[in-house]
């Protein structure tokens, strides 16, 4: 590196004399930089329904959301520097949105330690079939829950169990981009993942039976 | 012998979610193709997932997709 080169740049990009270079003059630059950041508020904007999607979920109201969904575009348009073209807007801006959600102190509830074990994996199918009339049809069985039973049914779910349940499940994340939206390790999403889907077949199995009794 | 069914269990989740291997892969579809039982909990379980995602699914308030545009920053 030429040190003296660098900061006669530097020195002359301050009176904007400097010659036309590589990336252009100090005016180029800035339209450039301006381009850059409106189709950055525009790639950020057009996933707005897929990021308020999962953001109702993670919140405890629609309220919640609608807030915590407004706070991330407010800081994301201000930090929007801070994003690396080319990497995963969406899993960047939920990141902005799990940080802010963890500031607010909305995350306090810890999942509880001592909950009865949720069965196995099939527990929901076979509480559904037993109480159904002779041999269970799959679609039949899915039928006979309701839209609100399933909606209060994942609200059931433990905070640290649902967020990986809402990202990976509902917002079709990848585990690793879980795992970095949330700050844990991969490991921890999959053992999550795996226990909060059966606590909330749990919670379907209840309400469910609950109806139908 | 450990209980084919069980171990069937045990690979549905990384099954349907796409992260097995190919080999046990191929050993889960052996199984559902023969046994009927862990067919329709696999079928059940899925049909699950696409169900809950799309009852849990709302639509964004068309005044926040305003709010948010509104958020923008102005260009000098």
């Amino acid at each position: 590196m030429n040190d003296g080169a660098t900061v006669a740049l530097v020195e002359a990009g301050s009176d904007e004399e400097i010659e036309p270079s590589e990336s252009g003059t100090t005016a180029e630059r800035l339209a450039a930089g301006a381009r850059d950041r409106v189709r950055f508020e525009e790639d950020a904007l057009a996933l707005s329904d897929q990021v308020y999607r999962v953001a109702r979920h993670l919140a405890g109201s629609r309220e919640e959301a609608e807030d915590l969904v407004q706070e991330t575009y407010a800081r994301a348009f201000r930090s929007w520097r801070s994003f690396q073209p080319g990497t995963n807007l969406r899993a960047w801006l939920l990141r902005i949105l799990t940080n802010l959600n963890i500031d607010r102190g909305r995350r306090q509830q810890r999942a509880p330690q001592t909950q009865a074990l949720e069965a196995n994996d099939y527990f929901l199918y076979d509480r559904l079939a037993e109480n159904g009339d002779g041999l269970p049809d799959e679609d039949r069985v899915v039928e006979r829950l309701s839209q609100d039973d399933i909606v209060a049914a994942l609200s059931a779910v433990p905070h640290d169990f649902r967020d990986v349940i809402v990202l990976v499940d509902i917002g079709d994340f990848t585990y690793q981009d879980a795992a970095q939206i949330l700050d844990i390790p991969i490991g921890t999403v999959m053992s999550r993942l795996h226990r909060g889907r059966r606590i909330l077949k749990r919670e379907l199995a209840e309400s469910a039976l609950e109806e139908g009794a | 012998m450990r209980d084919p069914c069980a171990h069937c269990e045990e690979m549905m989740q990384p099954y349907l979610d796409r992260i097995l291997t190919e080999e046990e892969m191929a050993e889960a579809e052996a199984h559902l193709a023969e046994c009927e039982t862990c067919r329709r909990r696999y079928r059940f379980e899925e049909s699950l997932r696409v169900y809950v995602r799309q009852a849990v699914s709302e639509q964004m308030p068309p005044e926040l997709k305003e709010r948010l545009a509104a958020l923008r920053i102005p260009l000098e």
